[in-house]
């Protein structure tokens, strides 16, 4: 059976879910360090949607208002309209949440135990490995572009030094590159 | 309006939400300030604004969600709303925080693909995703500049962070495995040195 127009089965959808419950327990970081995983996912392994339309997702999750976290809901709903959203947006909602709240008091109770600090301190330095992955991979459709590698080195400098809100980078972009120089 | 104050603590005066419409329409607030990130937006608005955490209740519970898995800032709505209101405050929080932005961004999503062949707009688009990654790049060097403060030590972090990148970034392998392999590795090198300076 397929769905709308994109050609995905009840089965892939289903695929698609279980795929994002996954990624949230691994979501350490937040839910981007999990983009790459979703890029090889539906971009790499599936071809559901493309390079660009991957970054776009993300670039719109960015540029609206609210947790970068609702860029998963972009994808779902670039894989397969509002039903893919669903998909991916509970399924990656659903684990953590239960976790989390499970947790909370947990960790609150032993958060200076020797195990929950080793465990904090032991992942940090994996979250820091996995953004720049992200950071990296979003910087892939610029990759032979002068204008538009230009913009990612000057906002990666511009912004790990100052406290300037993210908001003005993003519009700079959008005029930057809606005059042809990206 | 004057209150009762009926608990004459030693603590730092705070405020709480008085309702779970107060908790809906504060959490809203802040998702709707937060382009590129709502964190240092909530920290504004739930410590300095609202007076509703302390500085160093708010670090604590950040600490917490970010050892957890999922959005940072989804657990810290989930945490906060649970601590005033239970279970149905933990859910009201992260609908505050998600609902209204998630309309947004899929109606943006709809207009994008009703407009992505004008030039201009898919210019815009790159130029954005060019700055997309930058923050993300940007973000993850203002992070780094805790690894002084870990237990790991400068050099060691930073050699688990550059593993990291080289085996997803460069080599492509599942993230899965090298969070359960190097993960393992790491806080267990972690574990070891707590020891060692206790």
């Amino acid at each position: 059976m397929s769905l709308l127009a994109t050609g995905l089965t009840a089965a892939d959808l289903w695929g698609l879910f279980a795929q994002f419950l996954v990624l949230s327990l691994l979501a350490v970081g937040g839910a981007i360090t999990t983009a790459p995983e979703m890029h090889r996912y539906v971009v790499d392994q599936h071809h559901w949607i493309s390079d660009a339309q991957f970054t776009a997702s993300v670039a719109i999750a960015q540029a609206a208002p609210g947790p970068n976290v609702l860029f998963v809901a972009v994808i779902g709903w670039n894989v397969a309209g509002p039903l893919g959203a669903l998909a991916t947006m509970i399924g990656i909602l659903l684990p953590s949440t239960a976790l989390s709240l499970w947790a909370t008091r947990w960790g609150h109770a032993r958060r200076d135990t020797r195990g929950v600090r080793a465990f904090t301190i032991g992942m940090a330095p994996l979250t820091l490995g996995l953004l720049l992955v992200t950071g990296w991979l979003l910087a892939g459709p610029a990759a032979g572009h002068l204008g538009a590698m230009l913009l990612v080195a000057a906002t990666a400098l511009v912004m790990s030094r100052t406290q300037l809100s993210p908001m003005w980078a993003v519009a700079a972009g959008a005029v930057v590159g809606a005059t042809g120089f990206a | 309006m004057p209150l009762t104050d009926m608990s004459a603590t030693t603590l730092p005066e705070c405020q709480a939400p008085r309702s779970l419409s107060e908790l809906f329409f504060a959490f809203n607030r802040m998702a709707l300030q937060g382009f590129g990130g709502v964190l240092a937006v909530a920290q504004h608005e739930l410590v300095e604004r609202l007076n509703w955490m302390t500085r160093e209740q708010f670090v604590e519970m950040l600490a917490i969600s970010q050892v957890l898995p999922g959005p940072n800032v989804v657990n810290l709505s989930l945490m906060f709303g649970d601590r005033h209101f239970g279970l149905r405050g933990a859910f009201v929080a992260l609908a505050g925080m998600l609902l209204v932005p998630l309309f947004i961004v899929l109606a943006l999503t709809a207009l994008y693909a009703q407009y992505a062949a004008h030039p201009m707009v898919s210019g815009a688009l790159r130029g954005m995703g060019a700055v997309a990654a930058g923050l993300v790049i940007s973000t993850a060097l203002k992070l780094s500049t805790t690894l002084k403060k870990s237990a790991m030590g400068v050099p060691l972090g930073l050699g688990f962070a550059l593993v990291t990148f080289v085996a997803i970034g460069l080599l492509r392998w599942p993230l899965v495995w090298v969070l359960l392999g190097l993960g393992t590795l790491a806080v267990a090198t972690a574990w070891y040195r707590l020891g060692r300076k206790a």
